[in-house]
């Protein structure tokens, strides 16, 4: 069978009443279209979040600060977290899964639409159930508040007792529910990875991309599971009078941090696998080479996959385990750095005598090599049972697990944002704006996250809406807010080159990056079909071979 | 705005991959046990913790009819899979509606339980540690059932009006899968509840 994808150009119905495009957006089941409710979401989201930074950080700017009340504060740094792990970033990766696991597996969509559609409604109604807590959380008194017992809800701080009204009930049914999403998203992906591959697309031919969002997907439901078991235990604890976390009818406190840290440190893996699986695809195009060691690559994401679910305690080194606990949670946990390190060598041997383009998504990628390397190390650092005994909920851990998510997870998403904008927009970004971002962003991160780890070695306890003069934090304090909004003004011209590059923007055609996997053999964007005729592969870069049918892949595997 | 013309290489024969049903609900069954690990964990971390009475060896029986009922209902579904592929719709619906029948006493036996534990012995969910424990984890495996209950009696009703035929079998073989799942918690559950945690 001959097949090849027909560019077909989507008819642009003008004049349509909005109403019905509305109603096209919210009742779709295209995964196109839902991973870009997703990203849209996502981004919503990081506004709000982004916002709750700033106002921690302007309160934090000088001691004795009145800014904000503590009450205020508390509600910060908990809706903070939360939702930049469970609306942000979550959404985020789904959302880019969604859109590119079926265009690259050459697949017409995933495996279940609909269930695609359920899920995605039901994190986002988690998100705004989330939300609406400032106005409902605390029932009919009137007032409103939202969730502050930060985002690992630590019992007793749940209890009836300390968390009177309903803040706590709202952030526990909405992890609920956003985490129903999340495993229904997994179950699809995972369904999609291993039944819809197009003909001659083997395991072993699969893009990278595909195969490092199964393994996350494997994840998510191994580590979203127990959080959702957890969280159906506080409800209990909480409506039914339960005693799951009840220190006074002999619970245990201790049970949930464990129940907690068995979803929250894998957790960290489900965001991270994701951006390793966009650096997979980016640095060999702008290397212009295939990847390096591509069975290894695979092998040693589903190692940190494994090694990740057993490493949950070192969150919890303080809380006095016996030293065989500490022993083997630090051991795992220094274990992880194998299989990362490999992983790190082989982007390195990718771009080793490439021919390396410094486009935008490159300058991001490159960023997170040697970002997400230095976190690596601080964990290692923390992974450290004694060293974590002095260190732990200091500002230290919150530089530290920022250097992952910001230096690493959110430079690897920008450079995917920039990577793929020209296939789902069909706009080319512009490189100007692109490169100012990177530069803005990579100041304002070192400004706040390099100098964030001297406070916590100084002293300084995480969570403290304030502090005394004269410990020798006043300047640090006032240098990190300055990053924070330098951070803030990048993400400005990252979201008005989005807009206005929608619009002003070259027309991209289907293969600006002259790339190899399969989304880029579709228009841009791709029809709501995706293939009019389903590819057939022979390698892992099938447009290579259809560039250079001289000299294809196929020809050495 | 070009089409890339070149001809792909053939397709290779026979290009068969799992059916998604199966890969989805396998999926769906994994992160369930994750769900039921947990809850066991909780259960058997509290066994002998509680600070008040009634413990376990004071009230629980048990359920050995029941459980012979539940573990039964396993080998019809499979029966009727099996007839539905071979085309025998109506020896297919009997055992269909065998199972459901199995899986309602099954439920109704978990009930009877429930009514003397509370009218009986007083223990409720907020009793104790054995109370909230043993009411999550009986509880979640009844929501199962439950669940498992209302789409085995949405195929009778498809069956009922004829449309259920060998070409859904892989679908209802999906189901079964399910139920299979919840018959094999079952064991566990019981395991933990009535054996260990005496």
């Amino acid at each position: 069978m001959s097949s090849d994808a027909i560019a077909i150009q989507t008819a642009e119905a003008t004049g349509r009443p909005w109403v019905e495009t509305l109603h096209e957006w919210v009742t779709t089941v295209d995964h196109k279209r839902l991973g870009i409710l997703y990203i849209l979401y996502a981004l919503f989201f990081l506004a709000v979040a982004g916002l709750e930074a700033t106002i921690i950080r302007i309160q934090l700017m000088r001691p004795h600060n009145d800014f904000v009340s503590p009450q205020v504060f508390n509600r910060m740094f908990t809706m903070h977290g939360t939702t930049m792990i469970f609306f942000v970033i979550i959404p985020v990766m789904f959302g880019f899964a969604n859109y590119l696991v079926p265009l690259m597996i050459g697949a017409r969509d995933m495996a279940f639409p609909r269930l695609n559609a359920f899920s995605f409604w039901l994190t986002a109604f988690g998100g705004l159930l989330l939300y609406f807590s400032f106005v409902g959380g605390n029932g009919l008194s009137g007032a409103g508040s939202a969730p502050d017992v930060g985002w690992w809800a630590y019992a007793p701080l749940t209890s009836r007792a300390f968390s009177p009204g309903h803040s706590s009930d709202y952030w526990t049914v909405a992890l609920l529910v956003s985490g129903f999403g999340s495993i229904g998203t997994a179950i699809n992906i995972i369904a999609t990875v291993v039944s819809m591959r197009c003909p001659g697309m083997t395991l072993g031919r699969m893009p990278l991309f595909a195969w490092l969002n199964l393994i996350m997907a494997g994840m998510v439901i191994l580590a979203i599971s127990p959080l959702t078991a957890a969280q159906v235990m506080l409800a209990v604890d909480r409506y039914l009078g339960g005693h799951f976390f009840d220190t006074q009818a002999g619970g245990s406190a201790t049970l949930w941090m464990h129940f907690f840290w068995i979803f929250g440190h894998p957790e960290v893996y489900v965001l991270v696998v994701p951006a390793f699986a966009f650096l997979s695809e980016i640095i060999p195009v702008f290397s212009r080479k295939p990847i390096f060691g591509y069975p290894v690559m695979v092998g040693a994401t589903a190692c940190i996959g494994f090694l990740s679910l057993s490493v949950w305690a070192h969150h919890m080194f303080t809380i006095g385990m016996n030293s065989y606990a500490n022993g083997f949670f630090a051991i795992t946990t220094f274990a992880v750095g194998i299989p990362t390190g490999i992983k790190i060598f082989n982007w390195l041997g990718t771009m080793w005598g490439g021919r390396i383009q410094f486009k935008t998504p490159m300058l991001f990628c490159i960023g997170f090599l040697f970002q997400f390397l230095t976190a690596g190390l601080t964990g290692i650092m923390l992974g450290t049972a004694p060293f974590n005994w002095q260190l732990s909920g200091s500002y230290f851990v919150v530089a530290h697990f920022h250097y992952v998510i910001v230096g690493g997870i959110m430079f690897a998403l920008f450079g995917a944002f920039y990577y793929w904008y020209p296939k789902i927009t069909g706009r080319m970004f512009n490189e100007t704006l692109g490169k100012l971002h990177f530069w803005l962003f990579l100041i304002g991160f070192h400004l706040t996250f390099d100098l964030m780890h001297i406070p916590g070695l100084l002293g300084m306890p995480r969570r403290i809406y304030t502090y005394e003069p004269g410990r020798g934090w006043e300047t640090l304090n006032l240098l990190v807010t300055i990053g924070a909004f330098v951070q803030g003004i990048a993400i400005l011209v990252f979201v008005s080159n989005l807009i206005v590059s929608y619009f002003k923007g070259a027309k991209a055609g289907n293969d600006p990056w002259d790339a190899w996997t399969l989304e880029w053999s579709v228009s841009s964007p791709p029809p709501a079909y995706n293939f009019a005729s389903l590819p057939t592969v022979a390698s892992r870069r099938p447009l290579w071979d259809l560039k250079h049918p001289e000299d294809p892949d196929s020809r050495y595997e | 705005m070009s089409a890339i013309t070149t001809p792909l290489p053939a397709t290779p024969k026979d290009w068969k991959l799992p059916y998604r049903g199966d890969v989805g609900m396998a999926c769906l069954i994994f992160a369930e046990s994750a769900i039921f690990t947990i809850f066991v964990v909780a259960y058997l971390f509290y066994v002998g913790k509680s600070l008040t009475g009634p413990t376990p060896r004071q009230v629980l029986e048990t359920p050995i009819f029941y459980t012979i009922c539940l573990l039964s209902s396993s080998l019809t579904i499979h029966l009727a899979g099996k007839l539905l592929e071979r085309g025998r719709r109506g020896k297919f619906l009997t055992l269909w509606l065998l199972t459901i029948v199995l899986g309602a006493v099954f439920l109704y036996g978990t009930g009877q339980e429930w009514h003397r534990l509370i009218y009986q012995h007083g223990l409720t969910i907020s009793t104790n540690l054995f109370g909230t424990t043993y009411y999550s984890l009986v509880g979640l495996h009844a929501f199962h059932v439950t669940a498992g209950l209302i789409m085995l009696s949405i195929v009778l009703v498809f069956g009922l009006v004829g449309r259920v035929g060998p070409e859904q079998c892989a679908r209802v073989d999906v189901l079964s899968l399910y139920w299979h799942f919840v018959d094999a918690v079952w064991v566990v559950v019981f395991t933990v509840v009535y054996v260990l945690g005496r």
